[in-house]
């Protein structure tokens, strides 16, 4: 039977991250923490620069050369008798979720019917054995991985849909084909039955069965999304990241696709997380919303609880610098400044610059991330409450 | 925000069954036989001071029409006018419509004074290895006007203007060392410096962020405040749309098939593409469920397009009539509330 309680995929703990740089490290991620459950749509919002796509590659281990790792967790959820799944957990630190308590150890060992762990309870370290079939979430720190075990989290664990990956479908193989080649470097499946998925998978998506051995010149730009959706299913994963997904096209476009992807998440009770520069986006998808703002998370909360009464000044900012087709004709308020260069952010609150809230710590202390109501958490000095 | 200040409102710019014609190359020695109607009969004004907005999707045909209202190309067919004062000397009792097309010397310099147009991307539109300085004074130096100590007050009292300051600080910067926002005011800057009556503003803020934005947006709605400028606003963003302008007029390959005041369009649309359009606007706010309308397929380009509504297609109240006659002409519904369509 299905449990009623939620159960979280993904757990991010201080995640810290820079590039680095000529001129000196752009502080790109900085102590991000956030959790997603199941079923749940997460969205991502923030100004252009401020970190969005760095969290997500640095979560997924996708950075490129010059990134340095800085610290942090991600632990990664499924089913604590997912056998590939626990093996891959053994010697790493895990969380384990058993009767509604959390468990955090290092997993010993690992045999048909137990998992050993290592845990500290109650301050003491002591060995506990578990019944595989008691862990209803064993969770593994994706950071504690190797390349070559990360590989298979990839598509199958977590898939990304790249910000732009539209414009990125080699122009000279059928569409197809490159879900198929994709699909068979993750997991051994004969062509026939790749073909048949991918049909079904267009189906899902919106496309025409037709279209699989079309050339991408032969799409328009909302067809060639929906491919791309299409391929981030591909290995059916248990979070999608969709970064930007709908930012280059049409409003009417857009429309559709997010309302498919929506579908197809509530079918599939599969975890997303939107990633996007808009908010009213971000408010159409998200059941949860996290603030970026210059490399941090400044606030996450539930999306209502977000946009109806926000506790951070930039989050109030952000929202009331939007306007909408809706409601009462307000002047916009602009805020002061621009934001920060990373690469020398303000001390203390980087916001403080441009704060109107702004008092004599802020400059000097960075604000903890604290949950100053029922589950929304926020980095500031002078909450709004 | 119409400009209620004003008295009575004036027609500054009169645009009369404008089309634009694009060839589209069929072969290497083929002639072009087909045609995309990038811009097909529209017509419209445009009033002292007012905001007037071009909305629609991506290949409507806005941007043609907005350089056709600057005259940086040449329609297939069609007029602009523009009031404008022939004489420099004389008031604006000696102001008349001109035919934009007719204009050469002395009067087609005076009209590039009066109509300016900034663009979409604030990374492309400014010359990267001029300064600041070079990049707003330019049009001064053209027009061959003060001297360079005039210039240098004129450029700094701009730069005050749209929020660079202190001036001096930016004058001598070139545009790779600003941010996208302050490239934006750069180029609002340029554009303002000749005193234009008439500002074409392409896509203007749809590469800023948000929090500068709002900035720009409402930058530029002081300047109208302030002088009285008019605006052609174009954006594919009807909430900014609905934030910037005065009236609107909705584009649909080509044509204009809603035109009218900015709310009443946006809350009480009456063609079906401009429903279908206003309900796939997404809200900035949780709990608000939208109902959108489907309307089939998707937007191609109008080559050569089989005379009737252009919406035919896609529409989703389409008749028989519909089927059998020319495109509808815009009618008006009341209030200055026009549509093209048989079935409203
Ligand atoms: N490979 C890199 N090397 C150095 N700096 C980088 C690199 N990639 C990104 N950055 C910088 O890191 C910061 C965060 O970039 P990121 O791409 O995560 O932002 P974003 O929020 O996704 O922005 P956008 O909305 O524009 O996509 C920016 O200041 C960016 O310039
Ligand atoms: N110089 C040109 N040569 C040929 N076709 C053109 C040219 N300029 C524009 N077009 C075509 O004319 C149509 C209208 O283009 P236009 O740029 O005016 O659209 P738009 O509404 O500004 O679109 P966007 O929102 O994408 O900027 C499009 O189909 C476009 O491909
Ligand atoms: S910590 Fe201070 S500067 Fe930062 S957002 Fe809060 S009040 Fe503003
Ligand atoms: S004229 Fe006919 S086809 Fe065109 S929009 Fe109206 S009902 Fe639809
Ligand atoms: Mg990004
Ligand atoms: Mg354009």
């Amino acid at each position: 039977m299905a449990p009623l309680t939620t159960y979280p995929v993904l757990q991010v703990e201080n995640l810290t991250m820079h590039y680095t740089t000529r001129k000196g490290a752009v502080k790109a991620v900085e102590d991000v923490s956030f959790s997603l459950d199941k079923g749940e749509a997460l969205g991502l919002v923030g100004e252009s620069g401020c970190g969005k796509t760095s969290v997500a590659l640095t979560l997924l281990r996708l950075l490129p050369e010059n990134a340095q790792f800085l610290g942090g967790h991600v632990y990664f959820f499924r089913d604590g008798s997912d056998e590939a799944h626990a093996r891959r957990a053994v010697g790493k630190p895990v969380k384990i979720l058993l009767d509604g308590q959390e468990h955090q150890g290092r997993l010993v060992e690992v045999d048909r019917s137990q998992l050993v762990l290592d845990a500290r309870l109650n301050g003491r370290t002591q060995q506990i054995k578990l019944g595989r079939d008691d862990i209803a979430r064993l969770g593994v720190d994706l950071t504690a991985l190797s390349d070559e075990e990360m590989r298979p989290i990839r598509w199958k664990g977590i898939s990304m849909i790249f910000q732009a990956a539209m414009n990125s479908l080699n122009p000279v193989y059928k569409v197809g084909d490159q879900i198929i080649e994709a699909m068979q470097t993750h997991m051994p499946i004969p062509i026939p039955e790749a073909r048949e998925r991918v049909a079904q998978l267009f189906q899902l998506v919106g496309l025409d069965r037709q279209l699989m051995d079309r050339y991408p010149h032969e799409y328009s730009g909302g067809m060639k999304q929906r491919a791309v959706i299409a391929m981030a299913l591909a290995c059916d994963p248990d979070i999608i990241i969709a970064d930007e997904p709908t930012t280059a096209l049409d409003v009417i476009v857009q429309d559709k696709i997010l309302r498919e992807m929506r579908q197809i998440q509530k079918k599939l009770n599969m975890s997303m997380i939107y990633i996007s520069h808009d908010i009213a986006v971000i408010a159409e998808v998200a059941d949860k919303v996290g603030v970026m703002y210059a490399g941090g998370l400044v606030e996450f909360g539930p999306s209502e609880a977000i946009f109806k009464s926000p506790i951070h000044p930039y989050t109030k900012a952000l929202m009331s610098a939007f306007p909408s087709i809706k409601g009462e004709k307000v002047k916009l308020a602009a805020l002061p400044g621009e934001p920060p260069d990373l690469i020398k952010p303000p001390s203390g609150c980087r916001f403080h610059p441009r704060c109107p809230y702004a008092t004599e710590i802020c400059e000097r202390e960075v604000p903890k991330f604290i949950e100053h109501k029922p589950k929304q958490y926020a980095a500031c000095w002078n909450p709004l409450m | 925000m119409a400009l209620q200040t004003q008295t009575k409102t004036e027609t500054l710019v009169r645009v009369e069954n404008l089309r634009m014609l694009y060839p589209v190359a069929t072969g290497v020695f083929a002639r072009a036989r087909s045609f995309i109607h990038a811009v097909d009969d529209v017509s419209f004004e445009i009033n002292r001071g007012e905001i007037f907005g071009l909305i629609g999707e991506s290949g409507c045909g806005k941007t043609t029409t907005g350089k056709l209202l600057v005259r940086l190309i040449d329609p297939t067919s069609g007029h602009i006018y523009l009031r404008i004062t022939q004489d420099p000397s004389t008031d604006s009792q000696g102001e008349q419509f001109v035919d934009i097309a007719t204009l050469e010397g002395r009067a087609l310099k005076e009209f590039r004074r009066n109509a300016q147009m900034i663009f979409q991307d604030p990374y492309e539109s400014l010359n990267p290895r001029m300064t600041i300085f070079d990049i707003v004074s330019e049009p001064l130096s053209i027009h061959g006007i003060g001297s360079v100590y005039e210039r240098e007050e004129r450029v700094a009292e701009l730069l005050s203007l749209v929020g660079l300051t202190p001036p001096e600080s930016f004058l001598f910067r070139y545009p790779h060392e600003l941010s996208g926002g302050q490239r934006q005011r750069v180029a609002i800057a340029r554009a303002m410096i000749l005193n234009p009556s008439f500002i074409v503003a392409d896509e203007p803020t749809s590469m800023l962020d948000v929090s500068i934005r709002t900035g720009v947006m409402n930058l530029m709605l002081d300047l109208r405040e302030e002088f009285g400028i008019s605006y052609l606003y174009i954006t594919h963003d009807l909430a900014v749309a609905r934030y910037m302008c005065d009236r609107i007029a909705v584009m649909y390959l080509g044509k204009i098939v809603e035109l009218g005041p900015t709310e009443e369009v946006i809350q009480n649309p009456l063609h079906p593409y401009t429903r279908a359009l206003i309900s796939a606007v997404p809200i900035p706010d949780p709990t608000v469920e939208r109902q959108p309308i489907e309307i089939k397929g998707g937007v191609s380009k109008p080559i050569d397009p089989p005379p009737r509504c252009r919406f035919y297609e896609r529409c989703p109240i389409a008749t028989e009539r519909c089927a059998q006659s020319d495109h509808p002409p815009l009618e008006d519904k009341g209030h200055g509330h026009f549509v093209a369509c048989y079935e409203i």
